[in-house]
């Protein structure tokens, strides 16, 4: 689409704009509105600033990269300083791909190149992570330029793919990842340089050889046949922003350097060199299944020094509550026997809270709203229902009740249940949001400002007076959006609802007066999913733009901007902490954002489609995430690592949520079933020990049908959303398809 | 435009022509050279391509798994291309060729606006959405049973038809009796029901929640014969879930048959004399039915735990099933049986009362049952030997009776050869390991011997006696037999063999004795077999001789004496000497009655004896008769069978 053409100007503008926000949000995280204009500015600022000197910056960034590369660092400063050049403008145009046509001096001279293969090898494990955003000088100025013979492409190609046929089957594995990103480098080479025919004879030679998973791209891709459609196209730009990353053992590149260097391959080497990162680990090659189970992502794996932050996964110490008064009313009611377990239950929680989870965040790291009275209602109903949960397992299963959608005309496209799951809320393709009371309390509007004076403050009912009773209905309908609403969800306090739709807003809807209170403005391209912090107040949103935001109910700009993904973010999550987010995106990797500075401090690669959904476990250690390829895969957080891998949906998985205990795993998907997963085994049987001391290359078990506790038909109904009631009841909904 | 997307097999993509575009710019007055027309065709093709990519992410998001013109166009939009007006039909449009020349094109019609305007029948608003809730799977076991018999399907039933729903289960679950006639006289008989099916089906396999109510299942199994009767239905698969409700009647102890007061035994009968109507007119609907009603009748007859009206129905179920049923199941099985029935009925502690009571009802099932066997092997057995006897479907159609004046039903057609769809086709088709695969045919006499050992003479007197009773009243007036009847009254013989009571009868015996047996074993072999048999019988059944040691340590109890037990019977004399019998066995109850506890409801259903020519029964059955035995003593005597308490 149109509108990623400058995309890559643009991301690398917000993160060099990131340490600008967070130095700012962490000291006061409700005082940032400036930061929050500062970050967005560069979206429109930087494309129009970058175009009419182009060519003098190229040289001058040049320069720097090469003093740079020197440790020249004052001469650097200077040099920046006097021409004026922010950092953030030398990344980005060091990428760009328009100013490729200017790499003259650099393709032929193999002399030069060879010395370079072996400078930048030797230094490649030490220095690339170093630099990683920072590709070299030459790649800048050579980008796609024309770097050899094209008929002879077919011939390098398929000399790597002989050799790599031929080494030993423990390298082959490896070394096998390199096919596909060199297959697409080198086609679409061939396309910059108007070699259209050969291009495509490059194409049906070897587009049949790559790996099933990367079907979708090479549609995208064979689409791809001239110059001028490079521009724009998103699929391209992520292979020239980013480098394709490949894990490969260090006796396997070793093999591939000594061979490329024998044939004097420099075409290959080149591209290996500018486009892919490749990551050397020491130890054993990884075999084909491990290799196949982590990759599939649009830009290959994760770099593992991307996946070593640390996270407090933990939980945050639960507040102490009082149950005073209420406890009494019980008693009064109750046989002798109830009271007397409730105290237990209360010092247990009490005694629990005191111990700190050691990796839980600090319970300020984030600044959270203070409870208020009725939330500490809340919280008290929580815990007496949460005396009445049914314990879940593999011989206890929960019963499931089917919430259908009746004549939604396929628009249904959103459903949210409130916590406490006496709400619905449908999100529909026809701009509206509608909101259903799942218990017979009926949907009240409060009275009006006229009517809200007459009433007497002071009378105890005051909160049911200001109900209008007229108005009092099973559902309400929201207008307000101008496009179809991808993504409801509640506020916990169930006083507000968030929807996010097509037409680039997020809105915030008051339950109590049905109206809309706030459209938040950024997004300015859909937004296919919203999601509540779990304690309130904040609020994330990812959309087509790339990126996802975090915002505060009360700010009417992002607080946080979270870029990386190299696609559209598909679905958001907060972590039951409330200081991680972590989303899914169609670029098929799922990445996990530090809501305190923005960071993403975990990548997570393995689907082989675009996610659209994410469930955390309650007790914030592990991540469920579900494809269009109708897997789900589990992770933990700590170690960021796979642990598992659920195998049976048929088709999109839309809806994933795991039992209040955390030991079941519910998943629903559009081949109209809800499959229930035992993910207490599913996390027991991978020791986390064992992983942290090796290269964290697991092996995962192929155990999907031990894991498989039950799978449930619905009629035509595709499962939208999967809600857990506080007492383990499984809430499923989704829309009767007639057809 | 949605062709470029759906031929990605070939990993070619659909092109518009240069001819295409030439044609287009022409009809805007612009004058293409062929160089651009091809360049723009290119970019066309790619820029469709690029669009259509980009739109299948709105139909993702919207959880559609088909893109729409919507999508197509959102696509549009965000790419700055104004988008496509006037495609936002739901459905595909229609794309047709041409007769005349190779020509593909989308038909799309124009749509005078001016009358869609001002158009006065505007249909009514599509329906309110809304949101329905059901419990789809309780405690995650709702998928273990096949769904099919609950509609959970959306399905739009007029108003009518509902209401029509309505009226019915009302009236016949409700209290009115008329009601519920006139109801299910309609149920039998209204055409246009069809649609409802599945939910009288539903409401039918409500049994299971109702056990307790035997009215309610009274009700519901007569829901279940208009139904089978109604000649405008086609149950289809359904047959299984009626066959299925109708079993559990049958066979489950149901919550009904705690009190004693309760009859369950009638509706245990009428259930499977349903049951058999269902099988002999709809089982072709459900291939291995037989198989499957013959594997669970079997099941629970050969479960010991299960109570013994769980075995009684299996019994009359089997007996409904037809004499092939009998012969493969019951016969066989018996012996294992018959040593647990004896050990109820010889236990003759107070408590043991009720259980023994019930066992008496199953003997006298098992004993109808395999009466009507013998009966019908002989007469098969003559038939063809006679070979294609011309009033076989007469006497076959008639040979079984099982109360069926009392339901209103007309009795199943119960061929003595085979039966229409097969019985024994369905058993071989049961395939390997089904416990009758290796039946052999037992011959008749042998059969018999076997039979005798356990009956002893009451089989006897059963096999002769032919008429049924004919009213409430025990000693009802029945016509008397012409056809000779064996003495039965061996009893004192074998007194000391037998260990069971007997149950007894009254009975008309006349003393001629004639037509030696065509083909039945001589007197002097049976005489040979019955002695050994009961040796054998008594010796091996060291439980019942402890048994009957136990009981003999009280006073006056020991088996000779048993005959005290069973005095002559306090009715009077019936005229005539009717052979009509009737049991009474004194139960607890009978304190409060000063008569025992009547159930001879069960041991009626002999066939009627008018549907035998009498003269063919004569023939071949008189042989089985003891002749030799002295009879004289009892005939015309009346006993009862009362049980000591």
């Amino acid at each position: 689409m149109a509108a990623v053409q400058d995309g890559p100007m643009e991301l690398d503008a917000e993160k060099e704009a990131k340490p600008e926000i967070l130095s700012d949000g962490t000291s006061n995280l409700s005082g940032n509105t400036a930061s929050g204009t500062l970050s967005s500015s560069p979206l429109t600022a930087a494309p129009a600033g970058g175009a009419p000197k182009m060519e003098d910056q190229q040289t001058l960034i040049a320069v720097l990269q090469f003093l740079k590369r020197n440790k020249l660092s004052e001469s650097v400063e200077i040099l920046r300083r006097e021409a004026g050049l922010g950092e953030h403008q030398e990344g980005s145009q060091a990428t760009d791909g328009s100013g490729g046509g200017k790499g003259d001096g650099d393709g032929g001279d193999a002399n030069s190149l060879l010395s370079r293969v072996s400078i930048t090898s030797a230094a490649a494990p030490q220095s690339m992570p170093v630099k990683k955003d920072q590709p070299d000088v030459s790649v800048v100025l050579s980008a796609y330029s024309q770097q050899g013979d094209p008929p002879l492409y077919q011939v390098y190609y398929s000399g790597l793919k002989n050799f790599i046929e031929s080494v030993l089957d423990c390298h082959r594995a490896e070394l096998s990842q390199l096919f596909y990103p060199l297959f697409v480098h080198m086609y679409l080479e061939l396309v910059y340089n108007n070699h259209e025919t050969e291009a495509k004879a490059f194409f049906d030679k070897f587009s049949g050889d790559q790996e099933c998973y990367y079907q979708d791209d090479l549609h995208i891709l064979c689409g791809l046949t001239k110059k001028e459609h490079l521009k724009g196209n998103e699929v391209l730009l992520d292979f020239r922003t980013s480098r394709f990353v490949l894990h490969i053992s260090r006796d396997s590149y070793q093999l591939l350097k000594r061979h490329l260097q024998e044939r004097h391959n420099n075409q290959i080497w080149n591209i290996i060199q500018e486009h892919l990162y490749i990551d050397i680990f020491d130890g054993m090659p990884r075999s084909k299944s491990q290799i196949d189970s982590m990759s599939g992502s649009l830009a290959g794996e994760a770099k593992r020094e991307v996946n070593k932050a640390k996270v407090f996964y933990g939980l945050l110490k639960e507040p102490e509550i009082e149950v005073p008064l209420d406890d009494e009313d019980d008693e009064a009611e109750n046989e002798e026997g109830k009271p007397k377990k409730k105290k237990t239950k209360k010092d247990s929680l009490g005694s629990k809270s005191k111990k700190q989870d050691p990796n839980a965040p600090q319970q300020n790291r984030i600044p959270l709203p203070e409870l208020k009275d009725s939330d500490k209602l809340d919280k008290i109903m929580y815990m007496k229902e949460s005396t009445k949960r049914i314990r879940l397992g593999p011989e206890n299963l929960p019963s499931i009740c089917f919430y259908t959608f009746l004549n939604a005309f396929q628009g249904l496209t959103a459903v949210d249940f409130t916590d406490d799951s006496s709400l619905l809320a449908g999100g529909f393709a026809d701009s509206t949001v509608r909101v259903w009371s799942v218990t017979p309390k009926k949907l009240r509007k409060v009275k009006s400002a006229g009517e809200l004076n007459v009433i007497e403050k002071e009378s105890d009912d005051v909160l049911e007076r200001i109900m209008d009773e007229k108005t009092a209905s099973e559902s309400k309908i929201l207008h307000g959006h101008s496009g179809p609403v991808y993504g409801v969800s509640f506020s916990p306090d169930r006083n507000y609802l968030l929807s996010s739709s097509e037409d680039g807003t997020v809105r915030l809807w008051s339950l109590q007066t049905f109206t809309c209170l706030v459209g938040y403005k950024g997004h300015n391209y859909p937004v296919w999913d919203t999601h509540f912090s779990p304690f309130g107040y904040y609020f994330v949103s990812g959309g087509h733009d790339r990126v996802a935001r975090l915002w505060a109910t009360d700010h009417y700009q992002p607080l946080r901007i979270f870029a990386g993904h190299l696609a559209d973010v598909t679905c958001t999550r907060f972590h039951p902490n409330s200081n991680y987010v972590a989303t899914g995106s169609t670029d098929r990797t799922v990445r996990l954002w530090d809501v305190l500075n923005a960071n993403c401090v975990r990548i997570l690669t393995g689907h082989k489609g675009p996610i659209h959904s994410l469930a955390f476990s309650p007790n914030g250690k592990f991540l469920a995430s579900g494809s269009t390829d109708g897997r789900v895969l589990l992770w933990d957080i700590g170690h960021g690592l796979m642990i598992g891998e659920l195998k049976g949906h048929t088709d999109t998985i839309y809806a994933l949520k795991f039992s209040r205990d955390g030991e079941i795993l519910a998943s629903g998907s559009m081949d109209n079933t809800v499959r229930l997963w035992d993910s207490m085994k599913a996390f027991d049987e991978v020791e986390t020990d064992d992983f942290t001391a090796t290269t964290g290359h697991i092996h995962l078990p192929d155990n999907s049908q031990e894991l498989l506790l039950g799978m449930y038909h619905s009629k035509s109904t595709p499962v939208t959303h999967l809600h857990f009631t506080r007492r383990n009841l499984l809430l499923a909904a989704g829309a009767y398809n007639s057809q | 435009v949605r062709s470029s997307m759906t031929e990605r097999e070939e990993r070619r993509f659909a092109e518009v022509p240069r001819e295409s575009i030439k044609l287009m710019a022409e009809s805007t007055g612009v004058e293409l050279s062929e160089e651009v027309a091809t360049l723009l065709a290119e970019d066309v093709c790619y820029r469709l391509r690029e669009a259509t990519q980009n739109s299948s992410q709105f139909m993702r998001h919207a959880k559609r798994r088909k893109l729409s013109v919507e999508d197509f166009n959102r696509a549009l939009r965000w790419s700055n291309t104004e988008t496509v007006c006037g495609y936002g039909a739901q459905d595909a449009l229609p794309f047709r060729p041409l007769k005349e020349g190779e020509l593909f094109f989308v038909e799309d019609r124009e749509i005078n606006l001016v009358e869609l305007a001002l158009a006065t029948n505007i249909p009514k608003g599509c329906a309110e959405t809304m949101v329905r809730v059901h419990v789809s799977y309780l405690d995650g076991k709702g998928n273990l049973e096949p769904q099919g018999t609950v509609p959970t399907a959306v399905q739009s039933l007029s108003e009518d038809l509902l209401k029509y729903y309505q009226q019915i289960t009302r009236a016949i679950l409700g209290e009115d009796p008329h009601l519920m006639k006139v109801a299910l006289l309609d149920l039998q008989s209204n055409s246009k029901i069809a649609a409802l099916l599945p939910y009288f089906v539903y409401v039918i396999s409500g049994v299971k929640s109702v056990s307790h109510d035997l009215d309610q299942l009274n009700r519901l199994l007569h829901m279940v014969k208009s139904l089978v009767q109604n000649p405008y239905l086609y149950l289809g698969s359904y047959v299984r879930s009626l066959v299925s409700s109708v079993m559990y009647c049958i066979l489950e102890p149901l919550a009904a048959s705690i009190n004693p007061l309760n009859d369950h035994w009638t509706l245990r009968d009428y259930a499977a004399l349903l049951l058999s109507h269902i099988f002999w007119t709809h089982g072709d609907l459900v291939s291995g039915l037989y198989h499957q009603i013959l594997l669970s009748l079997q099941k629970v007859l050969s479960d010991p735990v299960r109570p013994l009206c769980s075995h009684y129905g299996a019994v009359v179920g089997l007996h409904a099933l037809g004499w092939k049923a009998v012969e493969r199941v019951l016969y066989p099985h018996l012996p294992a049986y018959w040593a647990n029935l004896q050990a109820v009925l010889d236990d003759y502690s107070v408590s043991n009362a009720q259980v023994k009571a019930d066992g008496h009802k199953v003997y006298g099932a098992i004993l109808v049952a395999v009466e009507r066997l013998l009966k019908m092997k002989a007469l098969s057995l003559t038939l063809a030997a006679e070979g294609g006897c011309a009033g076989l479907p007469g006497t076959a159609t008639g040979a079984v009776g099982f109360r069926e004046n009392s339901l209103g039903l007309s009795p199943p057609p119960e061929p003595l050869s085979e039966p229409p769809l097969g019985i024994a086709s369905h058993l071989q088709a049961g395939g390997a390991g089904c416990p009758w695969e290796e039946w052999t045919p037992v011959s008749l006499p042998a059969m018999y011997c076997e039979l005798y050992s356990f009956f002893g003479d009451s089989l006897a007197v059963r096999f002769s006696t032919g008429p049924p009773l004919g009213g409430a009243t025990p000693p009802g007036p029945c016509q008397p037999l012409e056809g000779r009847k064996e003495p039965a009254s061996s009893a004192p013989n074998l007194e000391n063999t037998r260990k069971m009571p007997q149950l007894t009868a009254s009975m008309n015996i006349s003393p001629r004795r004639d037509g030696s047996p065509r083909m039945e074993p001589q007197p002097p072999s049976l005489a040979a077999t019955v002695p050994g048999r009961s040796l054998a019988r008594s010796s091996s059944s060291s439980s019942s001789v402890s048994r009957s040691r136990s009981s003999s340590s009280r006073p006056g109890r020991s088996t000779s004496q048993s005959r005290d037990i069973f005095p002559k019977a306090r009715f009077p004399l019936p005229q005539a000497g009717p052979p009509a019998f009737s049991f009474i066995i004194g139960g607890r109850q009978m304190g409060r009655r000063c008569q025992g506890r009547r159930f001879q409801t069960s041991f009626t259903p002999t066939p009627p004896h008018t549907t035998l020519p009498p003269r063919a029964y004569a023939h071949k059955l008189p042989v089985i008769g003891r002749v030799s035995k002295p009879v004289r003593r009892w005939t015309c005597s009346h006993y009862s069978l009362h049980l000591p308490l």
